[in-house]
């Protein structure tokens, strides 16, 4: 049994907050780079070399990348062969959260009660999703997600009868719907099946994919292209001002799922597809 | 592409000038303000009481910039989403302002009221936050304190960038551009 002190993934969360919201992936920065040499608007070009700038000075003058600096998400794996000590695992990872978000001069965005909106002030709770594997590690993956995106984000019951088709077109008309609003070029999510929070859990797990990556799955990946092709077809491009790189990548995710139903979630990410990971 | 320089007061001989399409370069006095700040705003007029700004010529910009690190005026500064702030708009608009700044789009409310009054709406690149920041020199907070994020701060902009996306015409930059590069599947 590994003896692992929260006090570690404390530390470990304030650290991840900061990198991820300063410090943009370079599986984005090669997406932002392979689309401004086939984006065919002038526009949709020079915002996209807007973008990569704005990576370049968020990294050299330590600021967000964007001023959403998000909702803080989680998903952890932990090995089942580890012994927790020192206090609470969750508490911990709050406590992270306010760290990173004061030492990191990160905006708060997190209110109180969706109702009354009073600000926590300190970016708390966290949303966090735990998952039991086997093994004697704890893999932590912090997505910050900003809400520009998120508000366009949707899910719905389709029927069996509905089939690839029907989550093709609830996808693409999601994408369309939500138009220039979530920062385009966006990362699509996708989940399919299980129940509509599963469905809704896979579609935000798939955005902490490397941008580029494909589902192991045959069927999946083929309709990951599609998706892309079909989302890029739609003529909406960078900010919603015209061109063909409407999205950098689709990531389709699945599960099982009853006789009676087809769950699908669609979420959307910025731009500023942020996720860090790291193993303790 | 023309590319403008404007300062504000935004006055509507200024507005009467910027088409859409156009790129702008703003420099001067701009005001920030987005969800609960535009509530707020709103329940003023309401209310019949004095807004915290001048409106009348004025541009506002919706952000809810990170807090500035030691020795900056503020910390990243992109724009918001600006359908939020429709239903608040047109009594805004009402009352004198001239020039919205956000990202995406807008409902026919607030475009006919932008036609009626004589207003624009600028773009700025969304997520482009730490560029943007770049132009803002000064910034001050002038109401609502206890918003946070969300209060309204006065910003000292030079060369702020910016894309006329729908202008006192109407004419909008979303729905003319799209045209033009969307490909059906039979294209392929």
């Amino acid at each position: 049994m590994r003896r692992i002190d929260v006090k570690e993934i404390e530390n470990t969360v304030r650290n991840l907050c900061i990198k991820a919201n300063l410090y943009l992936g370079e599986d984005v920065i090669k997406a932002f780079e392979q689309a401004e040499k086939k984006e065919a608007s002038p526009v949709g070009k020079e915002i996209i070399k807007n973008l990569i700038k704005n990576a370049e000075i968020a990294k050299n003058e330590e600021m967000p990348i964007c001023q959403d600096t998000g909702m803080a998400v989680f998903f952890i794996e932990v090995g089942q062969e580890v012994q927790l000590v020192g206090g609470n695992i969750s508490e911990a990872i709050n406590e992270g959260v306010r760290r990173g978000y004061k030492d990191g001069y990160l905006r708060k965005s997190v209110v109180k009660d969706p109702l009354i909106r009073e600000n926590t002030k300190d970016n708390t709770p966290a949303i966090i999703y735990y998952d039991m594997v086997p093994g004697e590690n704890i893999k932590i993956t912090f997505a910050p997600k900003g809400f520009g995106s998120e508000n366009m984000s949707k899910t719905k019951m389709l029927k069996p009868s509905d089939g690839v088709n029907g989550v093709i077109d609830f996808v693409t008309k999601t994408v369309m719907d939500a138009g220039p609003n979530p920062c385009p070029p966006i990362v699509v999510g996708v989940g399919i099946g299980g129940t509509i929070d599963k469905a809704a859990v896979l579609a935000k797990k798939s955005l902490t994919r490397p941008i580029g990556s494909h589902n192991e799955k045959e069927h999946l990946r083929e309709i990951e292209e599609m998706l892309l092709r079909k989302i890029n077809n739609l003529g909406i491009g960078p900010q919603g001002l015209g061109g063909n790189t409407t999205a950098l990548a689709v990531h389709v995710e699945s599960f099982p799922t009853h006789i009676a139903g087809l769950p699908v979630a669609v979420n959307i990410n910025c731009h500023a597809a942020r996720h860090e990971e790291i193993i303790l | 592409m023309t590319i403008k320089k404007i300062t504000t007061p935004l006055t509507k001989e200024k507005v009467e000038n910027l088409k859409a399409g156009d790129t702008v370069y703003i420099s001067g006095t701009i005001y920030t303000g987005r969800d609960a700040a535009h509530a707020r705003l709103i329940d003023t007029i309401n209310k019949g009481e004095e807004l915290p700004f001048e409106v009348k010529d004025a541009i506002i910009y919706y952000v809810g910039p990170t807090p500035a690190k030691p020795g900056k005026p503020i910390g990243s500064a992109g724009p918001t989403t600006s359908y939020r702030m429709d239903d608040l708009t047109v009594p805004l608009l009402e009352k004198g302002l001239t020039g919205m700044i956000g990202k995406g789009l807008r409902n026919q409310k607030v475009i006919d009221g932008m036609k009626r009054e004589g207003a624009v709406y600028f773009a700025a690149i969304g997520g482009a936050a730490a560029l943007i920041a770049d132009s803002i020199k000064k910034a001050k907070i002038i109401a609502y304190e206890d918003l946070g994020p969300e209060a309204v701060r006065k910003l000292e902009v030079e060369d702020f960038p910016a894309i006329v996306v729908i202008d006192h015409e109407g004419n909008n930059l979303y729905e003319t551009e799209r045209e033009k590069y969307a490909k059906s599947e039979e294209d392929k």
